[in-house]
């Protein structure tokens, strides 16, 4: 079968568009389908930030589109001034108060690019000692669970001792 | 040291040395976005405030950390137009550094495989870029830098989202990590779509060096992390590594096909193309690579036994459009761009051949 654009080629993507209900069959090559921009999947001259201000045009706590919000009804920013609108245009954050300002309307956002919503890298050793000793301490916990489920208690015990301990150092500080 | 060090030589000291899985990757790369808590991103900052950042990073004494590194700080109002071309060339600074920042600077080290940007689209930037496959390598060079910022800088740093950047899509560990592969023989035999599509399943992303769009100008395509955040930095590496790794062997495995099956059509590609580069009066941009690519996999595979390796790194280099400008000091048309390549290449090329040890 030929390309129904160019009627040149043999036709490569076949595929059917639903659009309102009404069913489209397309035949086409791959040149016409690359200059319609049918191809799915290619890349198609789209910057990154004008994907995601499609996928944030949808204020989940509002539960509107943010186009119809006010500019008064949009959250502000304390730090840096920068509205949840604005940020939804330009995809891009103002400073890092931002991400405590938005705080969970940003989760569907950043769970659609990452497929996750926690970090689970690297903490500094610095300003994340307190994150640091927290995860230790989690750990130690489910290491207890698993020491009492397979019944060694003797490790059990000590690792008793051990989130003790650090529990006893954490309320000095 | 100073500016003309890195603008003057078309290769970064890094890339001429040897390197693992070289005949298929060209390097690998880590890089980690930071920000402070002290000041909005770059995107808001103001003058004053992104002088801030940079003033603020100054203090901190890389080189008493490093020893045995010399580390240089440039600051992009140093810097001639020409100059900032060049060092993008290069891919030692980012087109968006030269156009956008306010009090940009970028720290590099003598041979040029770590560079620190600052007030880019993140307040720092640290990039570390190894020859050949040396991911792991990377990573730990641009992590140990991350320690030494952290000891003296306030990150911007959230218990659940990690290390907050000013796009979304970097959040989490900051940490983009990607490497440069030459895939000739997969073009040439029409699986490189199949492979490709595979990856970009797994989380990874390719596009082409040098060309826009999907379009891979000298076959080269670079292979990126796109998820920042729910991994770790190891498992991220490692996903990276082991992909790469499996398109290294196709791309081994179909050029040891193209050799068994049509050996004299390659030969006559590789010392057609090297016959035209040897010649050529004018040359685009376009074609340059394309030959470039079969020079390339022609030394690799052993055809052109006087080149070394570096050759088509160090040629594709010197024949982009800024760096031609520098060489010859004019402002140059395309076309006479076009002659004074074909020109350079021939004279380089010229350089190492003679007829003696030439097959």
């Amino acid at each position: 079968m030929l390309c129904q654009e160019c009627g040149k080629r043999p036709s490569s993507l076949h595929f059917t568009k639903i659009v309102n209900g009404e069913k489209t069959e397309f035949h086409i090559c791959e040149a016409c389908a690359r200059e319609k921009g049918e191809i799915p999947g290619a890349p198609n001259g789209f910057s990154i930030h004008s994907l995601l201000s499609g996928i944030l045009d949808f204020d989940p706590m509002m539960g509107k589109s943010i186009t119809e919000l006010k500019p008064q009804e949009s959250i502000r920013c304390s730090s840096c001034g920068m509205t949840y609108t604005q940020f939804s245009k330009i995809g891009r954050f103002g400073c890092s108060h931002c991400y405590t300002t938005f705080g969970n309307r940003l989760n569907p956002l950043i769970k659609r690019i990452h497929g996750n919503i926690a970090h689970s890298g690297k903490i500094p050793k610095r300003s994340g000692g307190q994150i640091q000793k927290k995860r230790q301490l989690e750990q130690l916990k489910l290491n207890l669970q698993m020491a009492i489920s397979e019944e060694e208690f003797e490790k059990a015990a000590q690792i008793r001792d051990q989130i003790r301990e650090l529990e006893q150092l954490n309320n000095e500080v | 040291m100073s500016i003309e060090y890195f603008t003057e030589d078309a290769l970064s000291d890094w890339m001429r040395s040897d390197a693992p899985d070289s005949d298929v990757v060209v390097s690998s790369r880590v890089r980690l976005a930071r920000n402070l808590t002290s000041q909005p991103f770059p995107l808001l900052a103001t003058t004053s405030q992104a002088a801030d950042i940079l003033e603020q990073i100054e203090k901190v004494d890389l080189n008493k950390t490093y020893k045995d590194e010399k580390f240089e700080w440039i600051k992009l109002d140093q810097l001639t137009e020409l100059q900032k071309r060049v060092l993008v060339e290069k891919h030692l600074i980012s087109p968006n550094l030269v156009n956008d920042s306010r009090a940009g600077a970028v720290i590099l080290n003598k041979n040029q495989s770590v560079s620190i940007m600052i007030n880019e689209e993140d307040h720092i930037r640290i990039q570390c870029l190894y020859p050949g496959f040396q991911l792991e390598e990377a990573y730990k060079s641009a992590n140990a830098i991350d320690d030494t910022f952290e000891e003296a800088l306030p990150y911007a740093y959230d218990e659940t989202k990690g290390y907050l950047t000013t796009c979304p899509t970097n959040v989490g560990t900051g940490l983009r990590a990607s490497v440069m592969m030459h895939l000739p023989a997969l073009v040439l035999t029409q699986q490189i779509n199949r492979i490709l599509s595979a990856v970009t399943q797994v989380g990874l992303a390719v596009r082409g060096l040098y060309g826009e769009g999907s379009e891979a100008l000298g076959n080269l395509f670079q292979v990126s992390n796109q998820i920042t955040l729910g991994q770790s930095e190891e498992e991220i590496i490692n996903n990276l590594y082991s992909v790469v790794k499996q398109i290294i062997e196709h791309e081994k495995a179909a050029r040891q096909r193209l050799l068994n099956e049509s050996q004299k059509r390659l030969e006559d590609r590789i010392y057609r193309s090297y016959g035209l580069l040897k010649y050529a009066v004018i040359i685009d941009s376009k074609e340059a690579a394309q030959r470039l690519s079969d020079i390339r996999l022609g030394i690799d595979l052993g055809m052109l036994k006087h080149l070394p390796h570096h050759v088509a790194n160090e040629l594709m280099n010197m024949t982009q459009p800024g760096f031609l400008q520098q060489k010859f000091a004019e402002k140059l048309s395309p076309e006479e761009r076009d002659i004074r390549r074909a020109e350079l290449i021939r004279n380089y090329l010229l350089s190492y051949s003679n007829d003696s040890n030439e097959k």
